[in-house]
């Protein structure tokens, strides 16, 4: 559903992503592997266009993502969850949420705010309270929250583990596997190898703006040499 | 006791028109961080067109139906303006939409004085609310009651709207990350239109109510302009609460400022600004702007280098050409340049600040026109020969900004811009008002310069050599370790002070040194008239610098002295006009919109980009 091919992204001049190509399966939750600056992020943004690519293309169920402003490319259903989180600090958890809210989508799981609170249970305590009274890891529930509040048909997260409590990364783990069980794609960026192999069905390893590998993780396993290369154990 | 009741009650009825004024500024600048300089403008218009609706509608329905329309036009006008100004140039860095709005200004100006015309209106009484009241055996009008009355439903409506409505959630996002909301889904840019035109209607709906009140004139735009700014820097940058409290304490004071001490009255607001600012340096009810927080607006700064061996011949070539002027050209003509070099050391001064400083300051006229006071102080009590008092100016320039800084250095953005505002506006109305000392309104006169320089064309080598020598060595500290030191300061507060810099005392440092830099222009521009007014302490004098630096270019080393030539060039030609304000607007904003880099930003994208100019960070 989403195919991204020859893609090149800058940052004003330096020049982040080479040739990238990849793409996102129907109900499939594809996992973006790499280190540090490897190009991860600024791909999840190229597909929002929050990035504009130089060249390459994007799209999206067929239709072209290039040409579109960011609002767009989120009303045909990218849900976006940065990976620094933005939540709104000065708005309430339900203002938040408020924020995201999208109509429904026809043949999309429709997302409703006590539907949330029931796979987010510490947001629905704190639910009048301002963003910045969050933690970490409240911070990513709500983000995620706010994302599927617009009912989207494709999620797209970055790098959701870092950062957080390993106790509150299971929940997330299981978070991710709930929303796959509702038939939601996902593609989220990973540094943590473990954490990516439990949610994901497919590694895409990125290094220098390019796929070096992509393929599952099984097959992954048996060439430890593209893992020892390019990703730090 | 009755008479105290009755000024409050005057105080209260004032604050309404204030306040519905002020947070349209308030609004817009906090979702678009535009400081829109022709939210006076919408308020004068408001003011106009009420008044002509009022001719045509009758009676008390007509009365409040004719308010309500110049709103709701006041509004459309906004979003016109959104569209066609503002909307090409929100990618330019920061501020720079100031000056697009600047030319908005001038633009109605003229728009205003051919529908109008120059006579001041006479708004018409309320029908219905004629007469008066007695409280407590005091005449109070019943239109300031209505108005009393009006108002907090106002502020109840806006803080609906803003806090419990689905819009208002969406705007106060927008207000602290515009590109999340996007990712999210929402068009911002229909947001921002909205946005604008609810600003604009308020300030329009201000004018067409204080008609009964003040009436309409062509100077009411600019006359509202300080106050609207000082209320919404009171009550904290977009808080409407705050908003309002800061409308009704400057109204209510001003009340008793003009019954009990009249000559307070011009600098009563900036002097409680300045109190308010030092106490609680967000306002009473702002909180504190995170340096960052809306995330990078425009290109990351391109390092500053000196000019290569080209550029120094080009401008060698210009200053020989500008050398022989003399020679050549009119009286006329070695006067203009004469002027043009002034300002451009004026403008270079102040760009320093901003450009290198990141030092957005409002009242550099304060050290332009305190530099040109002192000089004539000096010749008119001390005797003092033009050479002496030339050299003493800008050590007094400079002393005012020692002391200014020291007060202001404290603040970021837009806080520190209005008290720099404030403060110079403190000095404007002491010269302004100490007649016997400063000659008032008066001003001085007759501060010549020494007879070695008496004739047109020696002052003008001296300014030469002093003003361009000036600029020359604005540009050789910006390639000094404190020039680098000052631009870390503005990059990366927090790293320049890891690395040791005291980024404070570097910053008050620079404000120092450009305001002494300012007195030198002020020097020499006193001498060259023989005279100095108030006028060159104003508001107006610092928004002229201000103006010149962004259309110049603020990122570019140049940019400063370039639209400095540019606009006295310009205005020299257009103010033969009949109009030259609609002129010198519509140019200004055309300016903006082609070059959102400023005049040599944009060029030298332009050259770069077809390859005339290497560029050496690539």
């Amino acid at each position: 559903m989403l195919e991204l091919s020859g893609v090149n992204s800058y940052y004003t001049k330096a020049h982040i992503l080479r040739d990238l190509g990849f793409s996102v399966q129907a109900g499939q939750v594809v996992s973006l592997l790499g280190r540090n600056g490897a190009g991860k992020t600024t791909t999840l943004k190229s597909i929002m266009q929050l990035v504009k690519p130089r060249s390459g293309s994007i799209s999206f169920e067929g239709q072209s993502l290039t040409a579109l402003p960011p609002h767009r490319v989120a009303k045909l259903g990218l849900g976006y969850v940065p990976e620094d989180r933005r939540i709104f600090t000065d708005l309430t958890i339900l203002e938040n949420l408020e924020v995201g809210r999208q109509p429904a989508r026809d043949g999309v799981y429709e997302w409703t705010i006590d539907v949330l609170f029931d796979l987010f249970p510490n947001l629905k305590e704190r639910r009048q309270n301002r963003g910045k009274a969050l933690s970490g890891g409240e911070q990513q529930m709500l983000s995620i929250a706010r994302t599927l509040m617009g009912n989207p048909k494709l999620l797209l997260l970055d790098e959701p583990s870092e950062g957080i409590a390993p106790v509150i990364v299971e929940q997330l783990a299981e978070t991710i596997l709930k929303l796959k069980a509702e038939g939601l794609p996902v593609l989220l960026s990973e540094q943590n190898m473990h954490f990516a192999r439990i949610v994901a069905d497919r590694a895409v390893i990125v290094e220098g703006g390019s796929v070096k590998y992509d393929g599952t993780f099984e097959d992954l396993d048996a060439q430890p040499e593209i893992r020892d290369t390019y990703l730090s154990v | 006791m009755g008479l105290i009741v009755a000024q409050i009650l005057t105080g209260l009825a004032n604050a309404a028109a204030l306040f519905l004024v002020a947070s349209g500024l308030s609004l817009i600048f906090g979702v678009t961080r535009i400081v829109n300089f022709a939210h006076g403008s919408f308020y004068m218009l408001g003011a106009f067109i009420g008044y002509s609706l009022m001719q045509v509608l009758p009676g008390a329905i007509g009365f409040w139906s004719s308010v309500l329309l110049a709103g709701l036009l006041v509004g459309v006008i906004g979003v016109i303006v959104e569209l066609c100004v503002l909307r090409p140039v929100y990618k330019a860095p920061e501020l720079f939409q100031l000056v697009a709005t600047f030319g908005v200004i001038l633009v109605i100006q003229d728009l205003a004085l051919m529908i109008w015309g120059a006579e001041d209106v006479l708004g018409p009484r309320a029908p219905g609310l004629k007469g008066i009241v007695r409280i407590m055996g005091e005449p109070v009008p019943k239109y300031d009651l209505a108005l009393i009355a009006i108002t907090p439903f106002v502020l109840f409506g806006l803080w609906y709207l803003i806090s419990r409505t689905r819009v208002g959630i969406l705007v106060r996002a927008a207000t602290q990350d515009r590109e999340m909301v996007g990712a999210l889904g929402v068009n911002q840019a229909w947001l921002f239109t909205g946005v604008f035109f609810l600003g604009a209607a308020l300030a329009g709906l201000g004018g067409a109510v204080q008609l009964p009140k003040g009436g309409a004139d062509l100077l009411m735009d600019f006359n509202i302009l300080a106050a609207i700014f000082v209320v919404v820097v009171i009550g904290g940058m977009g808080s409407l609460p705050g908003a309002y409290i800061a409308a009704v304490l400057i109204s209510v004071l001003n009340v008793f400022g003009v019954a009990y001490l009249p000559q307070s009255t011009l600098v009563l607001m900036f002097v409680v600004m300045a109190v308010v600012l030092t106490i609680r340096p967000y306002g009473l009810l702002g909180r504190e702007e995170v340096v960052g927080e809306h995330g990078q607006v425009g290109e990351p700064e391109q390092p500053i280098k000196p000019a290569g061996v080209k550029a120094r011949i080009a401008v060698a070539l210009l200053l020989l050409v500008l050398a022989l002027l003399p020679l050549f050209g009119s009286k006329f003509a070695t006067i203009l340049a004469t002027d043009i070099i002034i300002f451009c050391l004026f403008a270079a001064s102040l760009h320093f600040l901003i450009g290198l400083g990141g030092l957005v300051s409002f009242g550099h006229a304060a050290f332009f026109g305190g530099g040109a006071y002192a000089a004539a102080l000096l010749v008119s009590y001390v005797n003092a020969p033009m050479e002496l008092a030339f050299l003493l100016a800008p050590l007094c320039a400079g002393m005012a900004a020692v002391i200014i800084g020291w007060l202001c250095i404290r603040l970021t953005g837009v806080y520190f811009a209005m008290l720099t505002l404030a403060l110079a506006q403190l000095l404007w109305s002491l010269v302004f008002q100490w007649d016997e000392f400063t000659g008032g309104d008066d001003g001085m006169v007759d501060i010549w310069p020494a007879e070695w320089l008496s004739s047109t064309t020696a002052y003008f080598y001296f300014t030469m050599i002093v003003g361009i020598g000036g600029i020359l060595f604005l540009r050789h500290v910006a390639h000094s370790p404190f020039g680098y030191a000052l631009r870390a300061s503005r990059d990366s507060a927090r790293q320049a002070e890891a690395t040791g810099i005291n980024t404070k005392r570097v910053q008050w440092m620079a404000f120092s040194f450009a305001g002494a830099m300012a007195g030198v222009a002020g020097a020499l521009f006193v001498f060259s008239k023989g005279s100095v007014f108030p006028v060159e302490l104003e508001i107006a004098r610092s928004f002229d610098g201000l103006i010149v630096v962004f259309l110049g270019g603020v990122k570019t080393l140049a940019g400063g002295v370039v639209g400095a030539a540019f606009l006295e060039l310009v205005k020299d030609y257009l103010t033969r006009l009949e109009y030259w304000r609609l002129a010198l607007g519509i140019l200004i904003i055309i300016v903006v919109i082609l070059a959102p880099n400023g005049i040599v930003g944009s060029i030298r994208k332009l050259a770069q980009r077809s390859g005339l100019v290497k560029n050496h960070y690539e």
